[in-house]
Protein backbone atom coordinates (compact mmCIF):
# COMPACT_ATOMS: atom_id res chain seq x y z
CA UNK A 1 0.00 0.00 0.00
CA UNK A 2 1.31 3.09 -1.22
CA UNK A 3 0.66 6.23 0.86
CA UNK A 4 -0.05 9.59 -1.69
CA UNK A 5 1.40 12.82 -0.28
CA UNK A 6 -1.71 14.19 1.30
CA UNK A 7 -2.09 10.80 3.53
CA UNK A 8 1.34 11.57 5.07
CA UNK A 9 0.82 14.65 5.62
CA UNK A 10 -2.47 14.64 7.35
CA UNK A 11 -1.04 11.99 9.54
CA UNK A 12 2.35 14.02 10.12
CA UNK A 13 -0.13 16.77 11.24
CA UNK A 14 -2.05 14.38 13.77
CA UNK A 15 1.48 13.11 15.50
CA UNK A 16 2.50 17.16 15.85
CA UNK A 17 -0.67 17.85 17.63
CA UNK A 18 0.21 17.39 21.05
CA UNK A 19 3.39 19.15 19.87
CA UNK A 20 1.35 22.51 18.78
CA UNK A 21 0.55 24.26 22.11
CA UNK A 22 -0.67 27.31 20.51
CA UNK A 23 -3.06 25.80 17.88
CA UNK A 24 -1.50 26.86 14.72
CA UNK A 25 -3.01 25.89 11.34
CA UNK A 26 -1.00 23.89 10.09
CA UNK A 27 0.36 24.02 6.40
CA UNK A 28 2.87 22.64 4.07
CA UNK A 29 4.86 26.01 5.12
CA UNK A 30 4.42 25.84 8.56
CA UNK A 31 7.89 25.92 9.88
CA UNK A 32 8.98 24.08 13.09
CA UNK A 33 11.00 26.72 15.27
CA UNK A 34 8.87 29.77 13.71
CA UNK A 35 5.80 29.11 14.04
CA UNK A 36 5.34 26.28 16.09
CA UNK A 37 8.41 27.40 18.34
CA UNK A 38 9.85 23.95 18.88
CA UNK A 39 13.33 23.58 19.71
CA UNK A 40 16.08 21.31 18.22
CA UNK A 41 15.16 18.65 20.75
CA UNK A 42 10.82 18.82 20.56
CA UNK A 43 12.15 18.14 16.88
CA UNK A 44 13.87 14.89 17.29
CA UNK A 45 11.17 13.91 19.88
CA UNK A 46 8.72 14.63 16.89
CA UNK A 47 10.92 12.67 14.74
CA UNK A 48 10.79 9.49 16.68
CA UNK A 49 7.11 9.25 16.50
CA UNK A 50 7.33 9.53 12.97
CA UNK A 51 9.41 6.88 12.55
CA UNK A 52 7.42 4.52 14.89
CA UNK A 53 4.32 5.80 12.78
CA UNK A 54 5.41 5.17 9.38
CA UNK A 55 7.60 2.13 10.40
CA UNK A 56 11.09 3.88 8.56
CA UNK A 57 14.33 5.12 9.99
CA UNK A 58 14.73 8.80 9.99
CA UNK A 59 18.40 9.46 10.35
CA UNK A 60 19.29 12.67 12.55
CA UNK A 61 21.78 13.47 9.58
CA UNK A 62 19.00 14.72 7.83
CA UNK A 63 17.34 17.34 10.14
CA UNK A 64 19.24 20.68 9.42
CA UNK A 65 17.50 20.38 5.83
CA UNK A 66 13.65 19.77 7.38
CA UNK A 67 12.77 23.45 8.30
CA UNK A 68 9.03 22.97 7.38
CA UNK A 69 6.20 19.95 7.59
CA UNK A 70 6.13 19.84 4.15
CA UNK A 71 9.80 19.01 3.98
CA UNK A 72 9.28 16.68 6.28
CA UNK A 73 6.34 14.99 4.51
CA UNK A 74 8.64 14.77 1.70
CA UNK A 75 11.22 13.24 3.55
CA UNK A 76 8.83 10.76 4.65
CA UNK A 77 7.64 10.05 1.68
CA UNK A 78 11.16 9.59 -0.01
CA UNK A 79 12.17 7.08 2.93
CA UNK A 80 8.66 5.18 2.57
CA UNK A 81 9.75 4.49 -1.20
CA UNK A 82 13.51 3.34 -0.39
CA UNK A 83 11.69 1.00 2.48
CA UNK B 1 21.02 36.92 5.26
CA UNK B 2 23.27 38.87 6.91
CA UNK B 3 26.75 39.85 6.49
CA UNK B 4 27.23 40.33 10.11
CA UNK B 5 28.39 35.98 11.37
CA UNK B 6 27.21 37.28 15.31
CA UNK B 7 23.88 37.90 14.55
CA UNK B 8 22.78 34.75 14.82
CA UNK B 9 23.80 34.94 18.56
CA UNK B 10 21.18 37.50 19.53
CA UNK B 11 18.76 35.74 21.21
CA UNK B 12 21.41 33.83 23.15
CA UNK B 13 22.69 36.99 24.34
CA UNK B 14 19.70 39.04 24.84
CA UNK B 15 18.84 35.57 27.56
CA UNK B 16 22.19 35.93 28.73
CA UNK B 17 22.29 40.24 29.32
CA UNK B 18 18.77 39.42 31.43
CA UNK B 19 21.07 37.18 33.91
CA UNK B 20 21.34 39.25 37.61
CA UNK B 21 24.86 41.38 37.90
CA UNK B 22 27.69 40.26 40.29
CA UNK B 23 28.15 37.52 42.34
CA UNK B 24 24.70 36.39 41.44
CA UNK B 25 25.46 35.17 37.76
CA UNK B 26 26.52 32.04 37.52
CA UNK B 27 28.13 31.83 34.56
CA UNK B 28 30.92 34.14 35.65
CA UNK B 29 31.84 32.90 38.86
CA UNK B 30 36.03 31.60 39.23
CA UNK B 31 37.39 30.24 42.17
CA UNK B 32 40.30 32.84 44.36
CA UNK B 33 42.07 30.16 45.81
CA UNK B 34 40.89 26.43 45.52
CA UNK B 35 41.53 25.35 49.46
CA UNK B 36 40.72 21.00 49.10
CA UNK B 37 38.46 18.98 46.82
CA UNK B 38 35.51 20.25 48.98
CA UNK B 39 36.55 23.79 49.88
CA UNK B 40 37.01 27.36 47.88
CA UNK B 41 37.25 30.79 48.03
CA UNK B 42 34.69 32.40 46.10
CA UNK B 43 34.26 36.59 46.34
CA UNK B 44 35.79 36.58 48.77
CA UNK B 45 34.24 33.76 51.42
CA UNK B 46 34.84 30.37 52.10
CA UNK B 47 32.43 27.98 49.96
CA UNK B 48 31.62 24.38 49.84
CA UNK B 49 31.81 23.07 46.71
CA UNK B 50 28.57 21.07 46.24
CA UNK B 51 28.80 20.72 42.15
CA UNK B 52 32.34 19.70 40.54
CA UNK B 53 32.80 15.61 39.66
CA UNK B 54 35.37 15.15 42.40
CA UNK B 55 33.76 12.10 43.45
CA UNK B 56 36.89 10.71 44.74
CA UNK B 57 38.53 14.11 46.02
CA UNK B 58 41.43 12.77 44.01
CA UNK B 59 42.33 16.39 43.18
CA UNK B 60 44.62 17.17 46.09
CA UNK B 61 45.72 13.26 46.89
CA UNK B 62 48.82 13.44 48.47
CA UNK B 63 50.54 10.22 46.41
CA UNK B 64 49.16 11.57 43.22
CA UNK B 65 50.43 14.95 43.91
CA UNK B 66 53.77 13.39 44.62
CA UNK B 67 53.57 11.50 41.07
CA UNK B 68 52.70 14.73 39.48
CA UNK B 69 55.55 16.80 40.87
CA UNK B 70 58.22 14.43 39.86
CA UNK B 71 57.15 13.90 36.45
CA UNK B 72 56.96 18.05 36.24
CA UNK B 73 60.60 18.28 37.48
CA UNK B 74 61.93 15.05 35.45
CA UNK B 75 59.95 15.65 32.04
CA UNK B 76 59.21 19.43 32.18
CA UNK B 77 55.49 21.15 31.71
CA UNK B 78 54.38 19.49 28.59
CA UNK B 79 54.92 17.45 25.27
CA UNK B 80 55.09 20.23 22.59
CA UNK B 81 53.63 17.25 20.69
CA UNK B 82 51.40 14.72 19.09
CA UNK B 83 51.28 11.13 20.17
CA UNK B 84 52.15 10.13 16.48
CA UNK B 85 55.68 12.52 16.73
CA UNK B 86 57.11 13.28 19.37
CA UNK B 87 54.71 13.05 22.49
CA UNK B 88 54.91 9.72 23.50
CA UNK B 89 56.74 9.42 26.39
CA UNK B 90 57.10 6.09 28.34
CA UNK B 91 54.86 7.07 31.05
CA UNK B 92 52.08 7.34 28.36
CA UNK B 93 52.82 3.97 27.22
CA UNK B 94 52.83 3.26 30.91
CA UNK B 95 49.35 4.81 31.87
CA UNK B 96 47.53 2.86 28.92
CA UNK B 97 49.23 -0.39 30.58
CA UNK B 98 47.88 0.71 33.70
CA UNK B 99 44.10 0.89 32.22
CA UNK B 100 44.63 -2.39 30.50
CA UNK B 101 45.36 -4.26 33.54
CA UNK B 102 42.26 -1.60 35.33
CA UNK B 103 39.65 -3.10 32.81
CA UNK B 104 41.11 -6.53 31.97
CA UNK B 105 41.12 -5.37 28.59
CA UNK B 106 43.85 -6.13 25.83
CA UNK B 107 43.91 -2.44 24.68
CA UNK B 108 43.76 0.97 26.03
CA UNK B 109 44.36 4.09 23.86
CA UNK B 110 44.38 7.46 25.84
CA UNK B 111 43.08 11.23 24.46
CA UNK B 112 43.83 14.70 25.73
CA UNK B 113 40.32 14.92 26.92
CA UNK B 114 37.21 12.59 27.73
CA UNK B 115 35.31 14.83 25.13
CA UNK B 116 38.17 14.26 22.29
CA UNK B 117 37.82 10.58 23.22
CA UNK B 118 33.96 10.56 22.38
CA UNK B 119 34.25 12.48 19.27
CA UNK B 120 37.31 10.30 17.62
CA UNK B 121 35.91 6.83 18.91
CA UNK B 122 32.69 7.41 17.92
CA UNK B 123 33.55 9.57 14.58
CA UNK B 124 36.00 7.25 13.13
CA UNK B 125 34.52 3.70 14.14
CA UNK B 126 31.33 4.28 12.14
CA UNK B 127 32.05 5.21 8.40
CA UNK B 128 29.96 6.38 5.41
CA UNK B 129 27.81 2.70 5.27
CA UNK B 130 27.52 2.30 9.23
CA UNK B 131 25.11 3.17 11.78
CA UNK B 132 25.32 4.74 14.86
CA UNK B 133 22.28 4.56 17.15
CA UNK B 134 22.72 6.71 20.65
CA UNK B 135 20.68 7.37 23.54
CA UNK B 136 18.46 10.51 23.30
CA UNK B 137 19.96 12.03 26.38
CA UNK B 138 23.15 11.70 25.27
CA UNK B 139 26.60 14.02 26.34
CA UNK B 140 27.15 16.90 23.84
CA UNK B 141 30.57 14.37 23.16
CA UNK B 142 28.80 11.90 21.88
CA UNK B 143 26.74 14.32 19.63
CA UNK B 144 29.27 15.77 18.45
CA UNK B 145 31.01 12.89 17.50
CA UNK B 146 28.15 11.49 15.36
CA UNK B 147 28.19 15.47 13.67
CA UNK B 148 31.73 15.09 13.08
CA UNK B 149 31.50 11.31 11.28
CA UNK B 150 29.86 10.47 8.27
CA UNK B 151 27.53 7.78 9.66
CA UNK B 152 24.15 7.55 9.26
CA UNK B 153 22.61 8.75 13.23
CA UNK B 154 20.20 7.04 14.44
CA UNK B 155 18.30 8.08 18.45
CA UNK B 156 16.25 5.95 20.60
CA UNK B 157 14.00 6.97 23.46
CA UNK B 158 16.33 7.77 26.47
CA UNK B 159 16.91 4.15 28.41
CA UNK B 160 14.12 2.72 26.81
CA UNK B 161 14.83 -1.12 25.44
CA UNK B 162 11.69 -1.82 23.54
CA UNK B 163 12.41 1.54 21.51
CA UNK B 164 16.27 0.72 20.98
CA UNK B 165 15.23 -2.94 19.77
CA UNK B 166 12.65 -1.30 16.91
CA UNK B 167 14.86 1.19 15.62
CA UNK B 168 18.18 -2.01 15.31
CA UNK B 169 15.26 -4.21 13.93
CA UNK B 170 14.09 -1.58 11.28
CA UNK B 171 17.79 -0.71 9.86
CA UNK B 172 18.35 -4.51 10.04
CA UNK B 173 15.19 -4.95 7.69
CA UNK B 174 16.62 -2.12 5.19
CA UNK B 175 20.20 -2.97 5.30
CA UNK B 176 20.79 -6.59 6.87
CA UNK B 177 24.44 -5.98 6.23
CA UNK B 178 25.36 -2.47 7.82
CA UNK B 179 28.01 -2.09 10.30
CA UNK B 180 26.07 -0.80 13.63
CA UNK B 181 27.33 0.97 16.80
CA UNK B 182 25.32 1.57 19.58
CA UNK B 183 26.16 4.36 22.20
CA UNK B 184 25.21 4.20 25.77
CA UNK B 185 26.17 5.91 28.72
CA UNK B 186 26.89 3.95 32.08
CA UNK B 187 25.62 7.11 34.21
CA UNK B 188 23.12 10.14 32.64
CA UNK B 189 25.11 12.58 33.97
CA UNK B 190 21.94 15.45 35.15
CA UNK B 191 19.92 12.82 36.92
CA UNK B 192 22.35 10.07 37.77
CA UNK B 193 20.57 7.45 36.30
CA UNK B 194 22.24 4.13 35.36
CA UNK B 195 21.54 2.84 32.30
CA UNK B 196 19.84 -0.92 32.17
CA UNK B 197 22.72 -2.48 30.32
CA UNK B 198 21.90 -5.57 30.25
CA UNK B 199 18.74 -5.16 28.24
CA UNK B 200 20.58 -3.10 25.94
CA UNK B 201 23.53 -4.73 25.12
CA UNK B 202 21.46 -7.73 24.92
CA UNK B 203 19.23 -6.33 22.26
CA UNK B 204 22.34 -4.91 20.71
CA UNK B 205 23.98 -8.47 20.21
CA UNK B 206 20.56 -9.65 19.44
CA UNK B 207 21.18 -7.42 16.04
CA UNK B 208 24.63 -8.11 16.00
CA UNK B 209 25.72 -4.26 17.24
CA UNK B 210 28.80 -3.25 18.50
CA UNK B 211 28.44 -1.69 22.07
CA UNK B 212 30.16 1.34 23.36
CA UNK B 213 29.55 2.28 26.85
CA UNK B 214 30.23 5.71 28.49
CA UNK B 215 31.14 5.14 31.90
CA UNK B 216 32.76 8.77 32.61
CA UNK B 217 30.50 9.55 35.60
CA UNK B 218 30.83 6.09 37.04
CA UNK B 219 34.72 5.04 37.02
CA UNK B 220 35.66 4.91 40.07
CA UNK B 221 32.22 5.49 41.63
CA UNK B 222 30.55 1.67 40.54
CA UNK B 223 31.59 -1.68 39.99
CA UNK B 224 33.77 -3.95 42.73
CA UNK B 225 36.96 -2.31 41.60
CA UNK B 226 35.82 1.17 39.96
CA UNK B 227 35.68 -0.17 36.29
CA UNK B 228 31.79 1.14 36.42
CA UNK B 229 28.31 0.41 35.81
CA UNK B 230 28.87 -2.66 33.60
CA UNK B 231 30.84 -4.04 35.85
CA UNK B 232 28.33 -3.48 38.56
CA UNK B 233 25.47 -4.92 35.80
CA UNK B 234 28.15 -7.78 35.50
CA UNK B 235 28.22 -7.19 31.80
CA UNK B 236 31.39 -6.27 30.35
CA UNK B 237 31.51 -9.05 28.23
CA UNK B 238 29.04 -7.83 26.38
CA UNK B 239 30.45 -4.45 26.13
CA UNK B 240 33.06 -3.71 23.00
CA UNK B 241 34.46 -0.10 23.84
CA UNK B 242 34.49 2.04 27.36
CA UNK B 243 34.97 5.45 26.97
CA UNK B 244 36.24 6.98 30.39
CA UNK B 245 37.77 10.30 31.75
CA UNK B 246 40.40 11.13 33.74
CA UNK B 247 38.61 14.59 34.55
CA UNK B 248 35.79 13.33 37.22
CA UNK B 249 37.12 10.55 40.03
CA UNK B 250 40.72 10.62 38.61
CA UNK B 251 40.76 14.10 39.22
CA UNK B 252 42.70 15.17 35.95
CA UNK B 253 41.68 15.47 32.40
CA UNK B 254 42.12 12.86 29.78
CA UNK B 255 40.23 10.32 28.18
CA UNK B 256 40.84 6.93 27.08
CA UNK B 257 38.75 3.86 25.28
CA UNK B 258 39.70 0.30 26.11
CA UNK B 259 38.79 -2.65 24.53
CA UNK B 260 39.52 -6.10 23.23
CA UNK B 261 38.90 -5.94 19.33
CA UNK B 262 42.26 -7.69 17.72
CA UNK B 263 42.42 -4.59 15.32
CA UNK B 264 42.04 -1.45 17.86
CA UNK B 265 45.54 -0.20 17.88
CA UNK B 266 44.52 0.83 14.13
CA UNK B 267 42.61 3.60 15.62
CA UNK B 268 45.81 5.21 16.77
CA UNK B 269 46.49 5.43 12.51
CA UNK B 270 43.66 6.77 11.62
CA UNK B 271 41.65 8.72 14.50
CA UNK B 272 42.25 12.15 14.18
CA UNK B 273 41.25 13.72 17.59
CA UNK B 274 44.43 11.60 18.68
CA UNK B 275 46.59 12.09 15.84
CA UNK B 276 46.00 15.88 15.76
CA UNK B 277 46.55 17.06 19.06
CA UNK B 278 49.28 17.44 21.81
CA UNK B 279 49.33 14.69 23.88
CA UNK B 280 48.99 14.99 27.66
CA UNK B 281 51.73 16.46 29.93
CA UNK B 282 53.78 14.43 31.84
CA UNK B 283 52.83 15.49 35.23
CA UNK B 284 49.06 14.91 34.47
CA UNK B 285 50.22 11.71 33.03
CA UNK B 286 51.63 10.60 36.45
CA UNK B 287 48.83 12.16 38.75
CA UNK B 288 46.14 9.59 36.35
CA UNK B 289 48.42 6.61 36.58
CA UNK B 290 48.42 6.72 40.70
CA UNK B 291 45.34 7.40 40.76
CA UNK B 292 43.83 4.64 38.77
CA UNK B 293 45.96 2.90 41.03
CA UNK B 294 44.21 4.02 44.51
CA UNK B 295 40.86 3.90 42.73
CA UNK B 296 41.24 0.01 42.11
CA UNK B 297 41.36 -0.70 45.41
CA UNK B 298 39.74 1.97 47.23
CA UNK B 299 36.85 1.76 49.38
CA UNK B 300 35.53 5.50 49.31
CA UNK B 301 33.00 4.33 47.12
CA UNK B 302 30.67 3.38 50.05
CA UNK B 303 31.49 6.61 51.90
CA UNK B 304 30.61 8.40 48.32
CA UNK B 305 27.27 6.77 47.81
CA UNK B 306 26.51 7.59 51.75
CA UNK B 307 27.21 11.05 51.42
CA UNK B 308 24.98 11.24 48.14
CA UNK B 309 22.44 9.76 50.20
CA UNK B 310 22.47 11.44 53.15
CA UNK B 311 22.00 14.97 50.83
CA UNK B 312 19.35 13.33 48.76
CA UNK B 313 17.12 11.88 51.47
CA UNK B 314 17.94 15.72 53.16
CA UNK B 315 16.93 17.47 50.76
CA UNK B 316 13.48 15.31 50.19
CA UNK B 317 12.81 15.37 53.46
CA UNK B 318 12.37 18.86 53.58
CA UNK B 319 10.00 18.71 50.86
CA UNK B 320 11.55 19.72 47.30
CA UNK B 321 10.79 17.92 43.85
CA UNK B 322 13.93 15.83 43.72
CA UNK B 323 15.10 14.65 40.07
CA UNK B 324 17.44 12.18 41.94
CA UNK B 325 16.58 9.36 44.11
CA UNK B 326 20.29 8.93 45.83
CA UNK B 327 21.51 5.81 44.34
CA UNK B 328 24.50 8.11 42.40
CA UNK B 329 26.76 10.81 43.36
CA UNK B 330 24.07 13.21 41.92
CA UNK B 331 21.66 15.17 44.06
CA UNK B 332 19.34 17.44 41.82
CA UNK B 333 16.16 19.42 43.06
CA UNK B 334 13.73 20.73 40.29
CA UNK B 335 13.04 24.09 39.69
CA UNK B 336 10.15 24.93 38.02
CA UNK B 337 10.75 28.69 36.96
CA UNK B 338 13.85 29.15 35.37
CA UNK B 339 14.27 32.60 36.70
CA UNK B 340 13.81 31.18 40.68
CA UNK B 341 16.50 28.76 39.25
CA UNK B 342 18.98 31.26 38.60
CA UNK B 343 17.88 33.34 41.61
CA UNK B 344 18.04 30.30 43.58
CA UNK B 345 21.65 29.66 42.14
CA UNK B 346 22.82 33.27 43.55
CA UNK B 347 21.70 33.11 46.75
CA UNK B 348 23.06 29.75 47.22
CA UNK B 349 26.84 31.22 46.59
CA UNK B 350 26.70 33.93 48.67
CA UNK B 351 25.76 31.95 51.51
CA UNK B 352 28.98 29.52 50.62
CA UNK B 353 27.60 26.99 48.53
CA UNK B 354 28.38 26.46 45.37
CA UNK B 355 25.70 23.96 42.76
CA UNK B 356 25.51 23.44 39.36
CA UNK B 357 22.81 25.43 38.03
CA UNK B 358 21.77 23.02 34.68
CA UNK B 359 19.27 24.21 32.65
CA UNK B 360 17.41 23.13 28.84
CA UNK B 361 18.79 22.46 26.37
CA UNK B 362 21.86 20.41 29.11
CA UNK B 363 18.75 18.80 30.61
CA UNK B 364 16.43 16.07 30.05
CA UNK B 365 12.94 17.12 29.29
CA UNK B 366 13.45 20.28 29.79
CA UNK B 367 14.27 20.61 33.68
CA UNK B 368 15.69 23.47 35.11
CA UNK B 369 18.15 21.50 38.22
CA UNK B 370 20.07 22.86 40.60
CA UNK B 371 22.62 19.65 40.64
CA UNK B 372 25.10 19.13 43.22
CA UNK B 373 27.77 16.14 42.52
CA UNK B 374 29.09 14.77 45.71
CA UNK B 375 32.69 13.85 46.68
CA UNK B 376 33.89 11.12 49.46
CA UNK B 377 35.93 13.90 50.54
CA UNK B 378 32.68 15.61 51.81
CA UNK B 379 32.12 15.18 55.38
CA UNK B 380 28.48 15.37 57.09
CA UNK B 381 28.87 18.03 58.36
CA UNK B 382 29.71 20.03 54.64
CA UNK B 383 26.40 18.00 53.66
CA UNK B 384 24.26 18.91 56.52
CA UNK B 385 25.58 22.82 55.88
CA UNK B 386 24.54 22.68 52.28
CA UNK B 387 21.15 21.27 53.91
CA UNK B 388 20.71 23.97 55.64
CA UNK B 389 21.21 26.62 53.07
CA UNK B 390 19.27 24.89 50.54
CA UNK B 391 16.05 24.49 53.34
CA UNK B 392 16.90 28.20 53.94
CA UNK B 393 17.32 29.67 49.89
CA UNK B 394 14.00 27.20 49.60
CA UNK B 395 11.85 29.11 51.66
CA UNK B 396 13.36 32.35 50.68
CA UNK B 397 12.37 32.21 47.81
CA UNK B 398 8.85 30.55 48.05
CA UNK B 399 9.82 26.98 46.68
CA UNK B 400 9.41 25.11 50.34
CA UNK B 401 6.41 27.27 51.49
CA UNK B 402 4.24 26.78 48.28
CA UNK B 403 3.08 23.58 48.87
CA UNK B 404 1.96 24.16 52.80
CA UNK B 405 0.01 27.01 51.15
CA UNK B 406 -1.69 25.31 48.14
CA UNK B 407 -2.72 22.42 51.02
CA UNK B 408 -4.21 25.18 52.89
CA UNK B 409 -6.23 26.89 50.34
Amino acid sequence: MTLTVDEIFDQICELIKPFNKKNVTISKDTIFSVDLELDSLTVMDLLSEIEDEFDITVPLNILPDLETVGQFTDAVQKLLANK
Amino acid sequence: MTLDLFEKFNPILNEYNSLPNGEANPFTVSMEKVLSPTTAIINGRETVLAGTNNYMGMTFNAECMEAAQEALTALGTGTTGSRMLNGTYNSHKRLEETLKEFYGTKHAIVFSTGYQANLGIIATLAGPKDYVVIDADSHASIYDGCAMGNATVVRFKHNNPENLDKRLARIRRDDPKAGILVVLEGVYSMLGDQAPLKELTKISKDHNAYVLVDEAHSIGVFGETGRGVAQEQGVEDQVDFIIGTFSKSVGTIGGYCVSNEPKFEALRLVCRPYMFTASLPPSVVASATKALELIANTNLRSKLLGNSMRLNRGLSRVGFEMGTTGESPIAAIIVDDQNTAIAFWGEMIKEGVYVNLALPPATPNRLNLMRCSLSAAHTFEQIDFMLEKFELVGKRLGLLEEISESALA
